[in-house]
């Protein structure tokens, strides 16, 4: 290996060729021959009972084969989509789980909600035949509205959970924090909501399914994160078609961010109706469809106080909660508002006392589940939120009371009062870093100037750890999970030298396909265009975990690190064999076995050639073969942390903000390839940048119609929303993984949207404005400057 | 109603069948199997479908297949001079890290080239921003795609592209 391309270099991907010139291969590229096309039938109400549907016009329009409802799917005792983590609420009982019909039986409960599967020659004769169907619908009071959802005389979602409550769940001593908070000197209140968002990776999801006749396999290709966690469920759960006999394929997948980890009600339909119509079916989300039906994120609303003592020091922190789950448990919606974000409370700092609250509750809307960071964003914002204000009240620097309540670097492992251990970590460096890359001291000169141009500029902070690189098995089984979090790899040499790694994890846009294979070229000295990082696929792949939380570099890339120790030790023997050498005395380096103490050497291309051409072998104790697999099961979860510094101006006449400034400052550990990094800090930022200043998922609330339901009326960033950025870094390294690596992925959307937000109210604070809710929109930000306007006035 | 319709595609001529409302892009995409060019919206926001039509960059979901009947397209596979040289567009966002997913390239690329021709070589990071408007990413953040763009102006200046 070389410094141009081993760990640590910035290394142009492997992978970019294919997209620039228009030959990737994502799932509605696939051409498949005699396909036909599905289209969904959507609820148009929140809530309605089904009194009748009548197919038989649409039935015979031209090009239909076959339409399916959600009788097909109970006449085929097909089971329900599942929920994957039981999560106990404070009396120990698992949380109500309602059952989640692959499409609708007699009842909607949101808009989008799937009532007919039309499949025909094409899409628009499919989407023709979709309009002839009739359905008549018992229109029924929706519950919309997250506040009230749990209020009595709110419209119920299912029987199966009375009062609209999935679970009452808590963390912490309620009695210690309360005798905390009657001894503190002084208390903060904040009630926040965080918005609901929708995830819109570029590709919308897509699935495509042929069956084989003749071997009575399936084939299903699916826009997922995680192909061997869709097939295990659609296996276990819902079909029925044994593992063996289906094949998930998730090819190239056009981003994901939380929203295609879960098993969605369309592909499993297209797999099971591409048996019963004898052609492959394809099917891809139309972007208002995916509005509608792709797991939204986020959605809470939060009372929090934060009590100190008269210097500060943070005593005891307090959280109620109440989660929106949307209409159904999608695959891992429970664990996001509890273990992934109540475990956070502490952030970066010595807080001893901590009690949270969680409530979570069914609405008629699309079902709520992991995006981007995933319960962490909501207690980074918590957390970030609750300490500026702090600081404001107590007039002291926002930094400063930082600082003064930092974890000390001498206290790792450090134990929090909500469950986790943070491993590593030295926070103040990172705040100093982020001070001094975003010239921190010299803010004020910076807002006098923009206060001559009529601007109002503000300065905030957010100083985020996150748990991620997904997650201890034990750990998480013992917390309700339905599976284990380690990952998969497998290094297979060819005889010819060149070398094939499969992953379980999956790429759609980290950059695997370079970063893992950096990771083998490191260690063995394979040169980089030898290396094919393969992933994926049911068929190709061991059976892996996929990729979200962060954690393909640090479970993933450790179980290829561990799968290449196998091979250098498989290749000691047989070089050991070849030199005529003891074992003990071969020693592998940049690609090379040697004798200790000698000139005596051999490649490793030629151990490969000779473990499958293996006439001068050491057979005895050595099979042949140059093919190793790994499984590793982290042993904690990896903690990266960091700072982000957001300076924004606003124009009090229009209540624009623009994010003039923005730097971050991380620790992930150690970095394999630090251009990859800056990308995914630069997206993840920008996401965070979109939930304070733009998106936000409206429904209506007395007929729960989803009004941001398009490009048109949910603001996604665009280029001109946002500047470029400023990042650093510090290091120090996980204990506990080969590579030392934490997780990058999910960062820079956990810390921006309270740094956003701090700096709003920083810039808004001289005029009096107390609260401005997200996402910070003109209209938003300028009522808010009316309100204080208004307040002042009286 | 079936309707014919001819054009030229990367320099290569091509006609098939199409319905009246066939857009550009399902022509491409189904009638060609032309698959760079991508769909990511259905309201003609989010840049994933640019191509050249005729020298200009347009929204091929905007665009029926039919308008386009004796024009000149250029999508995303023909942007390439050979099979071991990319335009230095292309290059651009490799070597920028622009990319990440994918989807949102073939669009930002051919936009991209378009951007830089109408100014005439010459653009400065608040322009790119501004003209990327029609173009989302979700990936990126745009950082490294407006350091491609600034990074390719020149380059293909120098490349008389």
């Amino acid at each position: 290996m070389t410094a141009e391309t081993g760990i640590g270099a910035r290394v142009r991907r492997k992978e970019d060729k294919r997209f620039l010139t228009g030959t990737g291969r994502y799932v509605d590229d696939l051409p498949l021959a005699r396909a036909t096309y599905a289209y969904f039938l959507r609820s148009p109400h929140a809530h309605a009972k089904i009194k009748k549907i009548d197919t038989a016009a649409a039935k015979a329009m031209p090009g239909v084969v076959e339409i399916f409802t959600g009788k097909d799917t109970a006449d085929a005792k097909m089971g329900g989509l599942i929920c994957g983590w039981v999560v106990k609420d404070k009396n120990g009982e698992p949380h109500k789980a309602p059952a989640h019909p692959v499409m609708a039986l007699d009842t909607v409960r949101y808009v989008g909600d799937t009532v007919a599967m039309v499949v025909a020659n094409s899409i628009d004769e499919a989407k023709d035949a979709a309009e002839a169907i009739k359905v008549d619908y018992d229109v029924k009071p929706a519950n919309v509205d997250l506040a009230r959802a749990l209020d009595k005389g709110t419209a119920e979602v299912h029987p199966e959970a009375p009062g609209n409550l999935i679970y009452d769940w808590e963390i912490g001593v309620k009695a210690d924090v309360e005798a905390a908070f009657a001894k503190a000197a002084h208390v903060t209140r904040l009630d926040l909501v965080n918005n609901r968002l929708i995830p819109n990776a570029m590709e919308p999801r897509a699935a495509a399914a042929e069956y084989d006749k003749g071997t009575g396999n399936y084939t299903l290709w699916s826009t997922s994160q995680n192909p061997h966690v869709l097939r295990l469920i659609l296996s276990a759960f819902v079909l029925g078609i044994p593992e063996h006999k289906l094949r998930v394929v998730a090819p190239d997948v056009g981003g994901g961010f939380g929203s295609k980890i879960f098993c969605y009600n369309e592909e499993t339909m297209v797999c099971w109706a591409a048996s019963r119509v004898g052609r492959p079916i394809k099917w891809t989300a139309e972007r208002t469809e995916s509005f509608m039906t792709d797991a939204h994120g986020r959605d809470h609303v939060t009372h929090a106080e934060l009590a100190m003592d008269k210097e500060g020091k943070f005593l005891a922190l307090k959280v109620e909660t109440i989660a929106n789950m949307g209409a159904y448990l999608s695959t891992f919606s429970t664990a996001v508002p509890t273990y992934l974000y109540a475990t956070l409370l502490a952030g970066q700092y010595t807080t001893p006392l901590i009690y949270a609250n969680v409530k979570a509750a069914v609405t008629h809307t699309a079902p709520v589940d992991a995006y981007r960071g995933a319960g962490r964003p909501e207690a980074t914002f918590v957390i970030e939120s609750i300490v500026s204000k702090a600081a404001k009240e107590l007039k002291m620097d926002t930094a400063d009371l930082r600082r003064k309540n930092f974890i000390p670097s001498t206290a790792f492992p450090y134990q929090t009062p909500v469950a986790l251990q943070y491993d590593s970590g030295n926070y103040p460096p990172i705040i100093d870093e982020a001070i001094k890359i975003a010239d921190y001291k010299g803010f004020e000169a910076r807002r006098a100037e923009a206060k001559a141009r009529g601007k109002l500029r503000g300065i905030g902070f957010s100083s985020y750890i996150e748990a991620c690189g997904l997650a201890p098995s034990q750990v998480v089984g013992s917390l309700g999970a339905g599976v284990g979090q380690w990952e998969s790899a497998q290094i297979k040499f060819n005889p010819t030298g060149n070398v094939q790694v499969m992953t379980g994890a999956h790429s759609h846009g980290q950059g695997h396909e370079t970063t893992f294979a950096q990771l083998v070229h490191d260690k063995l000295g394979v040169p980089m265009d030898q290396i094919e990082v393969v992933h994926g696929d049911t068929a190709t792949t061991p059976f892996g975990m996929g990729t979200y939380g962060s954690r393909s570099l640090a479970v993933g890339g450790s179980a290829i690190m561990k799968a290449t120790d196998k091979i250098i030790a498989k290749g000691k023997k047989v070089a050991a064999h070849l030199m005529e050498a003891d074992v003990a005395d071969v020693e592998f380096e940049n690609g090379t076995f040697k004798v200790a103490g000698t000139d005596k050497s051999v490649p490793l291309g030629q151990v490969v050639f000779s473990a499958y051409v293996p006439h001068n072998y050491p057979h005895a104790d050595t099979e042949p073969g140059m093919d190793e697999n790994a499984f590793y099961d982290p042993a904690n979860f990896v903690y990266p942390a960091g700072t982000q510094i957001c300076e924004v101006e606003i124009d009090p006449d229009t209540g624009v903000v623009e994010v003039v400034a923005h730097t971050a400052v991380d620790d992930f550990g150690n970095i394999i390839n630090p251009m990859i990094v800056e990308g995914q800090v630069h997206g993840g930022i920008v996401q965070g940048v979109g939930q304070a200043l733009l998106e936000a998922a409206v429904y209506d609330k007395a007929t729960g119609q989803l009004l941001s339901g398009s490009y048109m009326d949910y603001t996604m960033p665009r280029a001109d929303d946002v500047p470029s950025f400023k990042l650093g870094y510090k290091v120090t390294p996980c204990p506990h993984n080969p590579l030392g690596v934490k997780g990058c992925g999910e960062a820079g959307a956990i810390a921006a949207p309270a740094a956003v937000m701090n700096a709003v109210h920083d810039a808004l604070a001289p005029l009096g404005v107390k609260h401005v809710e997200m996402p910070a929109t003109p209209l938003n930000v300028w009522q808010s400057i009316q309100g204080a306007h208004r307040a002042a006035a009286e | 109603m079936t309707l014919s319709v001819a054009m030229t595609v990367n320099g290569k001529a091509v006609s098939g069948k199409v319905e009246a409302r066939t857009l550009l892009v399902q022509f491409l995409r189904e009638n060609l199997g032309m698959t760079g060019t991508h769909v990511g919206c259905d309201t003609s926001q989010c840049g994933a479908c640019v191509v050249h039509v005729d020298g200009k960059s347009i929204k091929s979901c905007t665009m029926l297949a039919v308008q386009a009947e004796g024009a000149k397209v250029l999508t995303i596979e023909g942007l390439a001079p050979s099979a071991d040289k990319l335009h230095p567009m292309q290059e651009a966002f490799r070597e920028n890290h622009a990319l990440q997913c994918g989807f949102c390239t073939p669009g930002m690329v051919m936009s991209a080239i378009d951007m830089v021709k109408r100014n005439n070589y010459q653009l400065d990071e608040a322009t790119v921003r501004r003209e990327l408007e029609g173009n989302l990413c979700r990936c990126t953040g745009y950082h490294n795609i407006v350091k491609a763009i600034l990074a390719a102006a020149p380059a293909m200046k120098s490349a008389g592209v």
